[in-house]
């Protein structure tokens, strides 16, 4: 089999320096941005959160006024959302899907480019409202009608880098379901491909589904504003909940393109550090599939309270119970593959292993909230912030966290100090759960979510959560610090990296030159 | 790191936690769980949320339980050979058929649940709930007595950036109003819950539930509380700036005693021959007024209210409550004005 790839100075025409970064096509100089632009975000969304908790310290207003209070909710889910977490997986998509399938590039590179490149400018605009005259948008992340059209100048800024957002993930998805198509080895057959790439699959059929959908939400809320339409406006025979369902039917999937590549990533690292082959490979990726069909019949869930028919309560509530059975058969496939392996605990198996965990606490969390009359209680409190938080930070922030160290001597050829990143772990394990635990205790005990001050009861764990929030955000300076010093590092690291790890990604050397795989390899 | 570290690292962490909890004097009165509350539904839900709970605890612990098994103890440092098995089909259709008996069994108290918390027939009394950014308004339907809730002063001189006082020196800061909504004991309420602008959500956690308060829809649900008290809640649906401004205060009296209270206020409520001829006076006044444009600011961000905007505010001014002017400002005359 061919790993190795023919002279790097055949390239020698390339462009250097910016420019290099700027006209590449090269899939893993497109993935790189796409985790810088990712780990970015992450640090300014983690700003956002880190005065979000200043202000929750205690009770009364210290720091911002309730509506910059609302601005820094809003921002910081949406730069998390759409800013970190997504391009954190497309990046990793980016890197590992052409290596793990032995193809030599993504299919459509000059998209790659541009798709990457719509990014900085959807951000930029969308990071500028906070200095406009108005302020940024305040309606919470969702922008309910009609709060939303309350917003000032923010607005058509917002509604137009969620267009750029969107044709960003679509095309990106266009071409992670092209690349998996076209790209393959002769010999790696779709039920042979590492979950990863199956788990991306899906996802990017998910993209494809529902981005068009927040484009239409969101367009027919600037006409409502701009154009005399009333889509969302009851005075003018419109309906605000509608924008709620259509909302919803593409955010429920969205939350599940958050969390199906974390499942790829998590079933990836898991057999590696235990020595075995992955637990049940069909049914995780049978179980993938109805989770992603599932996603698109439970959207109603975040919407127990608007005033249902019961019917469609009772629906949504069965429907939503239902994900427990492939998620659980996930959980148990992991579980199961751990059992009798000889295991090891370096820093991705840590992060995996913590992601099992704490994400399943999320899960248990979703599973009360699924229960519609007690939902009743749960909806719009810290309990939903707490659970949300569980599967996003400890789910798929986890996940992407465990995937950079597990492929980093891949990326930079250099091992990372492993004992900082034991440090890393443990430091982000401890606080992060500082930080959300408390917030269960929280929303049971009446505190709502999205204000800026609340009644002295809440004091003592808001408190809590926020010590656990400054030092969980404090911890992720040491992840800067690792990866850069991975970055410029001595090339040290073996082809393998890790002892149990299988798969074509491990076959080329560290660093993974330039271009891999210009003839197919063959999967056995 | 060995094991016995890494174990005293969480046992440290953990009881970090818990001595932080412990030794705080302010911890005295702090929850940890939902309320069981006032009302039968109340409980009801609490109980369906204890089970649910407790599934899930004994769920974890089988789960977790097998899985720091295999890391205690199939560890390479143990020297454990790694096995290579990677399926069973028995296994895998048990654990999925267990858990969807565990989810029929959780389904099936929570339908009846529901049903019943949905059921708002044979309403004893009517009380209609509009959201205001940010207040709430009240409406005895058929009794004729109505007010609107805000927050209490007290609350609002501790709230501010710059505040004259500490929110420790209000008695339950944030969560006091002005004008309680005042409701009988044993007696079965249906809510009418709505909007006057944006969406807003009507909560009180001893009642069991919150239902959202949208503009265009009215929204029905019940409650019928078990025992006299004050019953404290709060918006729970972002509404702008004063979100956490909103809060609920519901007052359960005895039967007897709300009779007496409502009663009192319908009389209140009746307007004196002299308020009609203020009201009158006051809405020609208002009528009569030029056109001011101010530097009014709507309050929700920092950009000027527009000449609809401003015109529309003008006009509810004259109109509402007692001002029946019948006057119409017209965005020309704001624009004529500015």
């Amino acid at each position: 089999m061919s790993a190795t790839t023919h002279d790097e100075a055949h390239h020698a025409d390339e462009p250097k320096g910016f420019t290099r970064w700027l006209f590449t096509t090269n899939h893993k100089d497109i993935g790189t941005m796409y985790l810088v632009f990712s780990l970015t975000m992450f640090f300014i969304g983690g700003m956002m959160a880190m005065v979000i908790r200043g202000e929750l310290f205690e009770p009364g207003l210290q720091l911002v006024d309730p509506y910059f209070f609302n601005q820094m909710t809003t921002m910081h889910a949406l730069v998390m959302i759409f800013g970190a977490v997504m391009p954190g997986f497309v990046g990793l998509a980016n890197w590992m899907i052409p290596l793990m399938i032995g193809g030599k590039d993504m299919a459509l590179p000059r998209l790659n480019n541009w798709s990457f490149w719509i990014l900085p400018f959807a951000f930029a605009i969308l990071l500028s409202t906070l200095f406009m005259p108005g302020g940024g948008p305040a309606g919470g992340w969702t922008m309910y009608p009609p709060l939303i059209l309350q917003t000032g100048m923010a607005f058509p800024f917002l509604i137009f880098s969620i267009h750029l957002m969107g044709i960003s993930s679509i095309m990106g998805a266009i071409n992670v379901i092209s690349t998996i198509f076209n790209m393959r080895a002769p010999t790696m057959t779709l039920m042979k491909m590492p979950l990863f790439v199956w788990t991306w699959l899906i996802t990017a059929y998910l993209l494809i589904a529902v981005m068009p959908v927040l484009a239409g939400a969101v367009t027919m809320l600037l006409t409502d504003q701009y154009f005399g339409t009333s889509f969302f406006n009851a005075a003018g025979g419109g309906d605000p909940v509608m924008f709620q369902h259509i909302f919803w039917f593409f955010g429920h999937p969205e939350v599940y393109i958050m969390i199906l590549p974390a499942f790829g990533i998590i079933s990836q690292i898991i057999p590696t550090f235990s020595r075995k082959p992955l637990f049940g490979y069909a049914s995780m990726v049978y179980a993938t599939a109805s989770i992603a069909f599932l996603s698109f019949i439970v959207w109603a869930h975040h919407m127990f309270t608007v005033g249902m028919p019961l019917a469609g309560e009772l629906f949504f509530m069965y429907a939503t119970m239902l994900i427990a059975v492939p998620t659980g058969v996930k959980v148990f496939n992991w579980v199961a593959t751990m059992w009798r392996g000889a295991l090891t605990f370096e820093t991705p198996m840590l992060f995996a292993i913590a992601f099992v965990i704490l994400f399943t606490i999320g899960g248990f969390s979703g599973l009360m909230l699924a229960i519609t009359p007690a939902d009743f209680q749960y909806h719009d409190t810290y309990f939903v912030v707490a659970h949300f938080h569980y599967v996003l930070v400890t789910g798929a922030v986890f996940a992407i966290i465990a995937g950079v160290y597990f492929w980093l001597p891949k990326w930079t050829g250099h091992m990372y100090n492993e004992k900082l990143a034991k440090t890393h772990f443990w430091l982000s394990t401890i606080f992060v759960n500082v930080l959300f635990f408390p917030q269960h205790f929280l929303g049971l005990a009446g505190m709502p979510r999205r204000i800026p001050d609340y009644s002295t009861q809440f004091a003592d764990w808001n408190m809590v959560s926020s010590i656990g929030g400054f030092a969980f955000g404090l911890s992720q300076l040491l992840f800067l610090y690792l990866v850069i010093s991975s970055i410029r590092g001595p090339k040290n690291a073996t082809a393998r990296v890790w002892e149990g790890a299988k798969g074509l990604e491990w076959e080329v050397p560290s660093p993974a030159p330039h271009h891999t795989f210009d003839t197919p390899p063959v999967v056995e | 790191m060995r094991l016995s570290k890494r174990m005293g690292v969480i046992a440290g962490g953990l009881a970090l936690f818990v001595l932080g909890g412990v030794l705080q004097p302010a911890f005295a009165d702090y929850a940890l769980n939902m309320t069981e509350g006032a009302t039968g539904q109340s409980h009801a839900v609490y109980d369906l949320h204890m089970t649910i709970f407790w599934i899930c605890v004994v769920i974890g612990v089988v789960v977790y339980g097998a899985m720091f098994y295999s890391i205690i103890q199939h560890r390479k440092s143990k020297g454990r050979e790694a096995a290579q098995f990677h399926h069973s089909t028995a296994l895998e259709i048990v654990w999925t058929i267990i858990p969807l008996i565990i989810l029929v069994s959780m389904a099936i108290p929570a339908t009846g649940l529901l049903i019943n918390m949905e059921d708002t027939s044979n309403s004893d009394m009517t009380v209609k709930v509009t959201g205001y950014q940010w207040k709430w308004g009240y409406d005895y339907v058929g009794e004729g007595v109505s007010y609107i809730s805000s927050l209490d002063a007290q609350s609002e001189e501790a709230r501010g950036l710059d505040a004259s006082r500490t929110p420790e020196s209000v008695d339950h800061y944030l969560r006091n109003v002005d004008h309680p909504l005042v409701l009988p004991t044993n007696t079965k309420i249906r809510f009418l819950i709505t909007s006057n602008d944006v969406i807003h959500s009507w909560w009180v956690p001893d009642l069991g539930w919150k239902k959202d308060a949208i503009p265009g829809y009215v929204n029905a649900t019940w409650a019928k509380i078990d025992k006299p008290g004050v019953y404290r809640g709060q918006c729970a649906e972002l509404c702008g700036r004063g979100h956490a401004y909103m809060p609920i205060v519901v007052v359960a009296k005895k039967p007897e005693e709300f009779q007496k209270w409502l009663a009192a206020q319908k009389k209140k409520n009746l307007p004196s021959p002299e308020d009609n001829a203020k009201a009158s006076a006051s809405a020609e006044g208002a009528a009569a007024q030029p056109v001011e444009v101010a530097g009014r600011r709507n309050g929700v961000s920092d950009a000027p209210l527009s000449d609809n905007g401003l015109a529309a505010v003008m006009t509810y001014e004259r109109d509402a409550w007692v001002n029946g002017a019948g006057a119409l400002a017209q965005p020309s005359d704001v624009r004529a004005a500015r």
